[in-house]
């Protein structure tokens, strides 16, 4: 009986240190971004672009990379939610339960957001170059999308198979078409799900710096075409932190802190929306 | 009696992969009556059931055999469309399983989906068939509520009212008073009585007292093989077979 209240406890143990060091990791990311970057947080660091010399310590802002990041990932997001919402419909309401396609399908996905992300960016630059492109914001887009689209996928896949079977065969012997039924039953019961998906995606792309180094490239200007490099967060970053010196180096904290805040307010704002039209869910 | 043919099921096999679910079936439906089918659970009701508006499709590793007329159209046929065929059936489940949507758009979905647009239009599809599952007294004040505010008995009217507003010929009951408490039972089966006179209703369950209080025809299945068929006076009062007079009396099950 001893033993078994002890195998309990230890058990019990064991979770509250993992749970510690979850909360801990966050909490220390957030503090160390938090501490070395808000010193050198100020408006002109939002709202202008680099002067000469703002690598070196002088004048400027990271204007340029937080557009450049807003439009690449935004749009990759859009890009890729276009593929991901058709793909995740045909795995869970066009095919049977228990197809042998959507096992290969779900497990090529898995294998997919395996791949490291700078492999995307190789790939991507081929893309890019086959497809006549040069280093733009374009190009950024593609590959991102690419990257964040087994993820969206397969987040997208799982809420959906949470739903009933009964609630697609209601609409089924209502006689609507597999079609009606993903796009006026399945998009509104997995609502939630959806955005949740969308926005897991996003952090992802916003995120990366591997993928968009060949492919977006980097310039100091305002992004102002879909065919002209574009500047990101994440190789601002970069690019800073490398810098020996201090005042630049806070810099890229500051920037990191910046990232965190847009990544924030996307997920209080969806989290928002999606509450918003919850309320027909069948639970 | 005299009946009038709606559904002819003509030597019907179903197999789930390696599994004989249903063993050539041989089967007449009345038209406007409330046909029965009774037998043991996993003696192949649901799948007979759903063999008749093809939703057994939605299962992987499913082949059939035979033909089911419907109006004298092979609803089998590879090539038969399959909205079609489901348009002239609604169908109650185990569990009723409204829509994620308000309580109007449920009922309005079907029409919807089959093209009706008119806002008026659809005002009065709503208000007849909730009026026809006899919801609309509850419902009226608060149309646009999610369909989840309902109570179980409630959301049950409300898939029967979703079916109805398609204009089916047929109603298909799945057990489809099985998840409800005694009085909303009692409210599903009235309405049933009410409906037999423009619907042909087919109802599968293992209650025989519900059998009993539904029933015109009573079709018994066993193990996939349709054992015995027939009015229901008869089969309860003189079965022909010694198996249907032993379920009948509740000696097997």
């Amino acid at each position: 009986m001893k033993k078994r209240r002890w195998e309990e406890r230890i058990a019990l143990g064991f979770m509250l240190i993992t749970a510690a060091i979850i909360l801990v990791s966050l909490f220390w990311i957030l503090g160390t971004i938090l501490v070395r970057g808000v010193s050198a947080l100020n408006w002109s660091m939002i709202f202008q672009t680099p002067k000469g010399g703002y690598y070196l310590g002088k004048e400027g802002g990271i204007l340029n990379a937080i557009l450049g990041s807003l439009f690449l990932a935004g749009g990759a997001t859009l890009i890729a939610l276009v593929v991901a919402l058709p793909v995740a419909f045909y795995l869970n309401v066009f095919l049977r339960n228990g197809s042998r396609l959507a096992g290969f399908a779900r497990f090529s996905l898995d294998v997919m957001s395996g791949i490291p992300s700078i492999v995307f960016g190789a790939v991507g630059f081929i893309l890019m170059t086959l497809l006549g492109l040069r280093t733009s914001l374009l190009a950024g887009m593609l590959t991102v999308a690419l990257l964040i689209l087994p993820i969206m996928i397969r987040a997208m896949d799982e809420v959906f198979r949470l739903v009933p079977r009964e609630i697609l065969e209601a609409s089924f012997a209502l006689g609507a078409n597999r079609y009606e039924t993903s796009m006026r039953v399945m998009i509104r019961q997995c609502f939630p799900g959806i955005v949740t998906a969308v926005l897991l995606a996003l952090g992802r792309g916003i995120g990366d710096a591997a993928s968009v180094l060949f492919t977006a490239g980097f310039t100091d200007h305002l992004p102002d075409s879909l065919f002209r490099p574009a500047a990101t967060l994440p190789l601002a970053i970069l690019f800073q932190v490398e810098s020996p010196l201090p005042q630049v180096q806070k810099r890229a904290y500051a920037a990191a802190l910046i990232l965190t805040l847009i990544i924030l307010i996307i997920s209080l704002v969806s989290r928002w929306i999606s509450s918003r039209f919850s309320r027909h869910i069948i639970r | 009696m005299e009946y009038k043919t709606h559904i002819r099921v003509d030597r019907l096999n179903v197999f789930f992969g390696p599994d004989q679910i249903l063993k050539d079936i041989n089967l007449v439906i009345p038209d406007k009556k409330i046909t029965v089918i009774i037998g043991p659970s996993g003696c192949g009701k649901t799948t007979l059931l759903k063999s008749f508006n093809r939703l057994i499709d939605a299962v992987d590793g499913v082949r059939f055999s035979g033909s089911i007329f419907v109006d004298d159209e092979d609803i089998l046929e590879p090539k038969s469309e399959l909205t079609h065929i489901r348009k002239k059936m609604g169908l109650l489940m185990q569990k009723p399983y409204p829509l994620p949507m308000s309580i109007y758009a449920n009922v309005a979905y079907g029409p919807r989906i089959h093209g009706t647009r008119d806002k008026r239009e659809l005002d009065r599809i709503v208000e007849t068939y909730l009026r026809k599952a006899s919801l609309w007294d509850e419902v009226k004040d608060r149309l646009h509520a999610p369909a989840t505010q309902l109570s179980l008995g409630q959301q049950q009217r409300l898939c029967l009212a979703r079916g109805l507003a398609v204009e089916p010929e047929i109603i298909l009951g799945d057990e489809p008073t099985s998840a409800l408490d005694p009085r909303s039972s009692q409210r599903i089966e009235q309405t049933f009585l009410e409906l037999k006179n423009d619907y042909t209703i087919v109802v599968v369950t293992h209650i025989l007292r519900q059998a009993r209080r539904l029933a015109d025809y009573i079709v018994f299945l066993y193990l996939g093989e349709l054992v015995e068929h027939g009015p229901a006076q008869k089969m309860f009062e003189h079965p022909e077979k010694e198996m249907t007079r032993e379920y009948m009396q509740g000696l097997i099950s």
